[in-house]
């Protein structure tokens, strides 16, 4: 893993790795997703180091950092996709409303019903519009009756802002949609089965700036009725974006704080560093 | 000097390939030439009998048709099972490995131990017989691998990114299977059989082993009757000696050949027509 | 859920168990019927003996001749395969433009999707009357027919797995030898073609392998007078033959005679088995030469 470094290390990442990154104001909001001294492994290579941070509730949380610092890795973490990855290994914790959805006797596959995911890539399955979104709900025994089905559909499209782009063509392929409206089907597929949590890798860098504009609109808008977690890699974005703001650099979690704060007025000199473009 | 050197060898190389094709135009125009005559609708339906221009190869177009269904129904599902467990199930397991390297043996070895096996086992341990069912289960063994050679293939070529969509929704790895890539891995499975198919349609070896007749005069009427199929025919009236036995055996193989040729057609159509886009 | 997926699993790998049941079938067979034949025939007889009528009233079990005729057919394919099935190689992979490649290729492959029965009628019908114009001495049923047009047959897999093989070998390697001066005729020879060794002798004893396994084109044109001979120009038998003739007879099931198709049957996956495993090995280091 490379990063285009112009500056020496700085020397006080010991210090950092064990900070305990937690948001300074004290509040009484539970916290919905929470890490403790998460460490995870491709293999022999240690890829997490010691991440312990605690996410709200109804707010977008947004993970920022130079290519290869983790950030994805700790994102499907928390709805425990790398599992499929073989030869992976977790050490310490990762909760999802209190309980550690790696401890014994967690089902993978409920837990993926309540945390939906959306890819840096948008994946519609090769079916019709219709199809795709059905599909969750087939699989999860969410299906309602044929009309009740059809309201199921609309109403995710609906969130995900497609609806009217689409209602005519419910039944045309997926696949002739644009990039744009692609990724939106796959955020009204992850939003049909109701999850709480909605994560979100780097969803809009294969698109143009329009469609980047709407996926950030959604993502804003949907905090309303879940917790969103969002990785990017554009610096605006989670400016734009978020309340929340993680800087992830060579596996750390370097600070976590709310956005503004992150943006004007860091505390690591390296987050300072990286937000004002000084490497990375 | 070297330069016509080289240009002889390169003509000699091209001339050695077109006289291998040359070969193969013998043989097309000498049995079109022998067999076209004696190939009449009299002879597809008609029966053997000890007059030559009197026989029939009706039992054994029907033989050779009721074993390729029956093979077909014994080699796919078996055959597809079995490259779904070694493609996504048994990827990294030691008896996955020793399984695959068993399978590609198999793939190597003499048709007609193929025949040895379905004798002592099918015909006389199972007490099938020298049935319809009990070839078919022969041929079935001797395809096997090519089938599950292809679907793997076929199974491969599924992007991943709609395996990580479908499990990000919730569903188990044979929900995956069955609704995402199986449909989308389909054509190529069924070509993949079709092409086995065809082979196993002009074998001869193993069926004699295990007991097909070379005298028959009926069509098979349950999958427990005794059969006869194309090939064997066409070897049974070569190895007379009469000349006019040759042209009837001539006649069938222009008509094996019409079977091969339509089945690799199909394959062939198949694979190009359902060569869908599968990811955008 | 959780049940239905482990059922599920269990039946898949079921499934893909049968291929190893084949295999053990396969040798279980072989080995029990070869085993009894065994009892009765003692191994020096049969694996030394020059001598081979187990249908005569006082039969003799010398596998030797039917070896020798195995051999003979498939020292002419090789003969016919290997020098056509390499330069046909050599010129798919250096000479012809993607073009040419891609209308002879699949013509190729041709050759090797016909039936053997047809090639079987080929050779006794067409080949062997056209050679007896030439060699006057030559017998209805020989070896020398049949081999040719087992050669033809196995042509396309020579070519293709030695094409496979040489277009392994980088680039660089002949654009190193192109730079000094050299001709393809060259490159190819001197360059390509031992680089490509070990791919190229793995192919070779596939074919082999495949010509020694080969049933009816021996059966219907070769004859099935088990001699103990070199001379391709008489009728001989191979092991493979023999086994269908006795398949067509009328031999009774546990008897002596219906024995012997297992023994040579043993004899024969015994020998094609172990030209496969030398011949995947040899790929084996190939392809670790150059990934």
């Amino acid at each position: 893993m490379t990063t285009a470094r112009t500056r020496p290390l700085p020397g006080s990442l010991g210090e950092l790795a064990s900070r305990n990154a937690a948001p300074p104001s004290s509040s009484s909001e539970p916290c919905k997703i929470e890490a403790k001294h998460l460490n995870f492994y491709y293999g022999q290579k240690r890829a997490l180091e010691d991440i312990t941070v605690q996410i709200r509730p109804h707010l977008v949380t947004a993970f920022i950092g130079p290519s290869g610092c983790g950030k994805s890795t700790f994102l499907r973490t928390i709805n425990r996709m790398n599992d499929i990855i073989p030869d992976t290994h977790v050490d310490g914790q990762v909760l999802i409303d209190n309980t550690n959805i790696y401890g014994p006797g967690v089902d993978v596959v409920q837990l993926r019903r309540r945390v939906g995911m959306v890819f840096q890539k948008s994946n519609p399955f090769p079916k019709s519009i219709f199809d795709n979104i059905s599909y969750g709900l087939r699989i999860n025994g969410l299906a309602g009756t044929t009309s009740e089905l059809a309201g199921q559909v609309e109403e995710s499209l609906r969130q995900a802002a497609l609806w009217d782009e689409v209602k005519d063509r419910l039944h045309e392929s997926a696949l002739a949609l644009s990039g744009g409206q692609q990724q939106r089907l796959c955020i009204a597929r992850a939003l049909a089965i109701r999850p709480d949590i909605l994560l979100m890798d780097e969803p809009a860098s294969a698109l143009d700036p329009i469609a980047t504009q709407r996926i950030e609109e959604l993502a804003y808008d949907l905090k309303k009725k879940y917790t969103v977690v969002i990785v990017t890699h554009n610096m605006q974005q989670a400016a734009r974006v978020s309340d929340y703001t993680a800087f992830f650099w060579l596996g750390r979690l370097v600070e976590y704080d709310r956005t503004e704060k992150i943006f004007t007025n860091p505390t690591e000199k390296l987050t300072e560093d990286y937000v004002t473009g000084r490497f990375g | 000097m070297r330069r016509s050197l080289d240009l002889a060898f390169q003509a000699c190389a091209l001339l050695v390939l077109l006289a291998a094709l040359a070969a193969l135009a013998a043989l097309i125009v000498d049995v079109v030439r022998d067999g076209t005559a004696r190939l009449s609708w009299d002879f597809i339906t008609g029966y053997p009998s000890r007059r030559a221009s009197q026989a029939g190869i009706f039992p054994a177009l029907a033989g050779s048709i009721v074993v390729i269904l029956l093979t077909a129904i014994l080699a796919l599902p078996i055959g597809v099972a079995a490259a779904i467990y070694l493609e996504e199930y048994g990827r990294r397991n030691f008896v996955a490995r020793a399984i695959e390297l068993n399978i590609t043996n198999l793939a190597a070895v003499p048709s007609i131990i193929y025949g040895l096996l379905g004798l002592a086992v099918f015909v006389r341990l199972m007490g099938m017989g020298r049935s319809v069912i009990a070839g078919a289960a022969t041929l079935a063994l001797l395809a096997l691998p090519v089938v599950i050679l292809a679907t793997r293939e076929a199974l491969r070529a599924v992007p991943k990114s709609i395996r990580e969509g479908s499990y990000a929704l919730g569903a188990t790895k044979w929900q995956t299977i069955w609704h995402q890539v199986l449909p989308v891995a389909a054509p190529g499975i069924l070509t993949g059989l079709i092409l086995s198919l065809s082979r196993a349609i002009g074998e001869t070896a193993p069926l004699i082993t295990m007991g097909a007749l070379t005298y028959v005069s009926f069509a098979p009427d349950s999958i427990w009757s005794s059969f006869t199929v194309l090939p064997i025919q066409i070897f049974n009236w070569v190895s007379r000696p009469q000349r006019d036995f040759h042209a009837n055996a001539a006649a069938g193989i222009l008509l094996l050949m019409g079977l091969l040729l339509t089945m690799n057609g199909l394959a062939i159509w198949l694979r190009d027509r359902y060569q869908k886009k599968v990811a955008g | 859920m959780r049940r239905f997926e482990f059922v599920i699993e269990r039946g898949l790998f079921l499934c893909a168990l049968l291929s190893v049941g084949t295999t053990v079938g396969i040798i279980a067979v072989l080995a029990v019927e070869t085993a009894a034949f065994l009892r009765e025939v003692p191994i020096t007889d049969f694996l030394f003996g020059t001598e081979w009528t187990p249908l005569f009233s006082s039969p003799s079990f010398g596998v030797l001749p039917l070896v020798a005729g195995t051999t003979l057919v498939s020292l002419i394919a090789m003969l016919v395969a290997l020098p056509m099935g390499l330069l046909s190689a050599i010129y798919l992979s250096e000479y012809a433009n993607s073009r040419v490649r891609r209308v002879l290729k699949p013509i190729l492959e041709l050759l090797a999707g016909v039936p053997t029965v047809v090639y079987g009628y080929f050779a006794l019908l067409f080949v062997t009357p056209l050679l007896q114009q030439f060699i006057p001495g030559l017998a209805g049923f020989n070896a020398l027919g049949p081999g040719i047009v087992m050669g033809i047959m196995i042509l396309p897999l020579v070519s293709s797995l030695s094409e496979d093989a040489m277009r392994a070998v980088p680039n660089g390697l002949r654009e190193g030898s192109y730079a000094l001066g050299a001709t393809k005729m060259q490159t190819s020879l001197r360059v390509v073609v031992p680089a490509a060794f070990s791919g190229i002798t793995a192919a070779f004893i596939l074919a082999v392998s495949r010509a020694v396994g080969e049933t009816m084109i021996v059966a219907i044109a070769a004859g099935q007078q088990p001699r103990l001979t070199w001379n391709p120009l008489v009728q001989i038998e191979t092991m493979t033959a023999y086994i269908v003739q006795v398949s067509l007879g009328d031999t009774p099931q546990g008897t002596l005679e219906y024995r012997t198709i297992f023994a040579v049957g043993m004899l024969l996956f015994v020998g094609t088995f172990g030209l496969n495993l030398l011949s995947s090995w040899l790929r084996q280091r190939y392809r670790e030469e150059y990934s």
